[in-house]
């Protein structure tokens, strides 16, 4: 069984995998990372959406020995210090989630959105998020925290 | 003085875990040496089972034991089915593992138990069935020929049910004007984002049950019934449960199943099911053909409306099936009087997934098919369709009303909720703007869809449930408990999944009892801590759960009252109570409540016939139905060359009584009027002619995303319940019972001068334009 050393949430671990291990089951099985949910078996819903190297993957997408010499943020990696990160405040403060299922896909991908185009339209945002399926919110509140997330972490930045 | 704490956009108590992982999936949890569960599938629609061979499975790395059909056979039961409304129901025999027979793609054949889900995967692979094809039954009108196959030994025929009010025929008779029209509702797929999954545990004796489900105690009394493990033995927990919409009110063949394993076994198995096995066995909702006449005077008034309806069960009953499309019954009517009115449905066996409850449960139907009607009735008057509603509204001075189909509405101002959307709007602008597009010859013209719409929710009186035939009632269980340093906890019957609950019922225990929003907890869907309870359906939790837990409260407050009293040195009628505490009339002496909590706890000094504590136990049963009602409008774009259409705005106003929470009650709102919008436009289940699901996977089954939905303006207007002390209706469903008409409507609004007056759901833009094609011809 090939090894591979991968970096999740901060922490390093050395993991003997099956070739054909799915890195969200590496996370949730093997790691305990269970914040990462499973939504879907055809890359669609987004549920299971993580940093990879910095930027968003689904990772029922990416097998385990693809993430070898990786560094992993998942959900449960994103707040600081005990603090949520602000595109977390942004869903709370805006109702952006109801069962919460595709919420922490749906969180990375904004954040990863937010790379590329550090203050986007509703437009962009909706484009942005086509990936990511959510059967609660009907996306309105959705659209309107990732604007406010936009928001305060264009503030974040700016106030050193 | 304290804030009213109902009526406040609260964010919710519910996030902070959601938003950071910390979440209880019943696939997040695992006991130790836990086994995994998977089940082979039948890919035969219909086909007697004659050979199954799970011996090439036992022997593989990690397997622990593969079974079939025949060694679950004489403990299996029958998947239950709780509603047989109509006297006639034939209720098949539904065994929750498929022993001779499979009558739809997907059904349990066989299974594997192994120490990891790769293991059983390649497990499954190694166990040989042998089937019998026999020929698929698939359409509703076929099924009841003599010449089709049948899929139950008596017949394709479920049931028939039939109700009349008033004279139908003098209705028709000599009516000025008789719209006649068929419409389909499309098979849809529920799809909640969490997939299903069940853990189960045993000790020997007893049976504990993690389980992603809307009804933790429904389950448990069913699992007893069909298992024969005792009631007792047996405890159902609903951890985090991600979206139901209906789904997950269900008994379903991997939960009976996995308690079997659990049981032979001796050890925790665990089940989640992959999105494309859910597609196939998670039940479907909707699938009906409604053909409805209406006769109406010149001036648009109504006379009678008739509906003939053809529901296709799918292959067995499952727990709400034969009543779903029943409770059309009481609702094509809507808003509108009339002379006379009949319903009429027959239920239909077929070879496919078995259809149940999906968000609204036969009111969406409902409402989709009266809408069009309306819409179509005032396109034969060349009226607008806002004005023949309103001929035939109920008005709002005439509440409490009662229909023809026999419910009694208790509150509404229809009137107002569509002056409002109308204004917000633009409604005179649109149309104004869409003649011009007609006159120019537009490719692009613009739809106007309206859609005034009631239902009957918060499901439900037991009275009428027992009246038409259900196995349970319609009650809700809540119980209020202060404990000794004053934080207070709450039990609610009611069993979330998405709604949150925990936010909206802190909101009603800080006013009742006038302590802190932060000072309450609310505990739920594990029936080891909420011993009774109805669960979450039917947009019922609130009217009737959330007010179980206010009469809680009322039941502890007068409790403290006589304890105050015995404190205060007082008569309890000399006490005021507000803001949490009991002041002597007249005198500044007084007690909180969470300080006669202490007081209760210690015991030192109670009254005669007072007990050592602050805390109760209620259960409420309603009255009557809630009947939010709301105006909704849509704006389409449509493409005429290719097809395409496009919302431009959307507007809801909406009454949903008394709001406890707006943030949570325009979410609901949201998420309904998108799903709504998703049948309209997008979802449809397709089965080919052999009886398999084309929709499977999430890559073949289109939910809207983000890019595919406009956003939506939303207000309300107020017309109090008069059912419950708090005003209050239900919310969970209107959105998407109201939406799919408007947009249909729109669409067929912006085709009708070019000759369209149907486009049957979901309207893609190929259906679109093979409308327009056919009119073109």
């Amino acid at each position: 069984m090939p090894r591979i050393s991968v970096t999740v949430d901060g922490i390093h671990y050395e993991e003997d995998v099956e070739p054909r291990l799915l890195l969200v089951h590496l996370l949730r099985e093997r790691l305990g990372k269970t914040g990462t949910p499973v939504g879907c078996d055809t890359s669609n819903c987004g549920a299971c959406t993580v940093m990879l190297d910095g930027k968003s993957v689904k990772s029922c997408s990416v097998l385990a020995v693809q993430a070898d010499g990786c560094d992993v943020v998942t959900i449960e990696g994103l707040g600081a210090n005990g603090a949520l990160h602000p595109m977390q405040q942004a869903f709370h403060e805006e109702h952006a989630l109801q069962c919460g299922y595709c919420t922490p896909g749906m969180v990375m991908a904004a954040i990863d959105l937010l790379r590329e185009d550090p203050d986007p339209s509703e437009e962009t945002i909706r484009q942005g998020l086509e990936g990511n399926l959510c059967r609660c919110t009907g996306y309105c509140n959705i659209v309107r925290a990732v604007r406010r997330g936009a928001q305060e972490m264009g503030q974040a930045v700016r106030t050193p | 003085m304290t804030t009213q704490e109902v009526g406040r956009p609260r964010k919710r108590k519910e996030d902070a875990r959601l938003l950071t992982g910390r979440t209880q999936w019943t696939d997040n949890l695992s006991r130790p040496g836990t086994l995994h569960v998977m089940f082979l599938r039948s890919p035969m629609a219909h086909a007697r089972i004659t050979r199954v061979d799970v011996s090439g499975a036992r022997g593989l790395p990690g397997v622990v034991a593969a079974f079939s059909g025949q060694d679950f056979e004489a403990e299996q039961g029958s998947l239950p089915c709780a509603w047989p409304r109509s006297g006639d129901t034939v209720v098949p025999d539904h065994p929750p593992m498929a022993v001779s027979q499979v009558r739809y793609v997907g059904e349990a054949v066989a299974c594997v138990v192994a120490t990891d889900r790769y293991r059983a995967a390649d497990a499954l692979e190694a166990i040989e069935v042998d089937y019998e094809q026999l020929p698929a039954v698939l359409d509703m009108n076929e099924a009841l020929g003599d010449s089709a196959a049948k899929v139950h030994e008596t017949g394709n025929q479920a049931f028939t049910f039939r109700e009349t009010s008033g004279d139908l025929e003098a209705a028709f008779r000599d009516a000025p004007v008789v719209i006649d029209r068929t419409f389909v509702q499309q098979r849809l797929i529920p799809s909640a984002m969490e997939p299903r999954a069940v853990l189960c545990d045993t000790d020997g004796d007893s049976f504990t049950m993690w389980t992603s489900t809307q009804i933790p105690h429904i389950l448990r009394t069913m699992l007893a019934l069909v298992t024969g493990v005792a009631e007792h033995k047996l405890r159902v927990v609903a951890p985090d449960v991600g979206g139901g919409f209906g789904s997950k009110l269900q008994v379903t063949a991997e939960e009976v199943l996995c308690l079997l394993l659990a049981r032979k076994l001796g050890r925790p198995v665990k089940w989640t099911e992959s999105r494309s096995e859910g597609n196939l066995t998670v039940h479907h909702g909707r699938d009906q053909i409604q053909h409805l006449r209406l006769a109406a005077d010149a001036d648009g008034r109504i006379r009678g409306l008739q509906v003939e309806l053809l529901a296709d069960m799918g292959a067995y009953l499952v727990l709400l099936t034969p009543a779903v499309p029943l409770l059309g019954a009481q609702m094509f009517n809507a808003i509108y009087k009339m002379d006379a009115y009949e319903f009429a449905c027959t239920g239909v066996f077929t070879t496919k997934m078995p259809t149940d409850a999906y968000r609204g449960a036969g009111r969406p139907e409902a409402t989709f098919g009266i809408e069009r009607m309306m819409d179509e009735l005032a396109a034969e008057l060349r009226m607008d369709p806002l004005e023949v509603r309103r001929r035939n509204w109920i008005k709002h001075e005439e509440f409490p009303y009662t229909t023809i189909s026999g419910l009694t509405y208790d509150s509404g101002n229809y009137e107002a909720a569509t002056d409002r959307a109308t204004a917000l709007f633009g409604y005179d602008k649109l149309r104004a703007e869409q003649n011009d597009r007609r006159d120019r010859g537009d490719p692009v013209q613009l739809g106007i869809g309206v859609s005034t719409y009631t239902e009957m929710c918060g499901l439900g009186p037991s009275r009428w449930f027992g009246e038409n035939n259900a196995g349970a009632g319609g009650w809700e269980h809540g119980s209020v408990r202060v404990l000794p340093t004053g934080k207070v906890e709450v039990v609610t019957g009611s069993s979330p999944h998405g709604q949150g609950h925990v936010t909206a019922w802190s909101q009603i225990v800080a006013d009742a009892l006038g302590v802190p929003f932060e000072d309450v907890t609310v505990l739920h869907g594990d029936t080891a801590i909420s011993p009774k309870g109805l669960d979450t359906y039917g947009s019922r939790s609130l009217t009737i759960g959330g007010i179980a837990v206010l009469k809680a409260c009322d039941k502890v407050t007068d409790k403290a009252r006589k304890l105050a009293a015995h404190v205060l040195e007082c008569s309890p009628d000399d006490l005021e109570f507000e803001a949490g505490a009991f002041t002597v009339r007249g005198t500044g002496s007084q007690k909180t409540i969470q300080e006669l909590a202490l007081a209760a706890f210690a015991a030192h000094d109670l009254p005669d016939g007072v007990e050592a504590r602050l805390d109760s136990d209620v259960t409420f049963d309603p009255e009557n139905f809630s009947f939010p009602h709301g105006t909704h409008l849509c704006a389409v774009e449509v493409d005429t060359e290719t097809g395409m259409v496009k919302i431009r705005s959307y507007v809801a106003v909406d009454d949903v009584g008394k709001v406890v929470n707006p943030l949570i009650v325009d979410g609901q709102l949201h998420g309904g009027i998108a799903q709504g919008i998703a049948q309209a436009l997008f979802e449809e289940a397709v089965y080919d002619a052999d009886g398999n699901l084309l929709t499977a996977t999430m890559a073949d089954y289109l939910l809207p995303s983000a890019a595919d939905l406009p956003d939506f303006a939303l207000d309300r207007t107020e017309s109090p319940a008069t059912s419950n002390p708090l005003g209050v209706k239900g919310v969970g469903e209107a959105g998407t019972i109201a939406s799919t008409p408007a947009v249909v409507n729109a669409i067929v609004d912006a085709l009708r001068p070019r000759g369209v007056a149907d486009v049957r759901m979901p309207c893609t833009p190929e259906r679109v334009w093979r409308a327009l094609e056919g009119v073109r011809r």
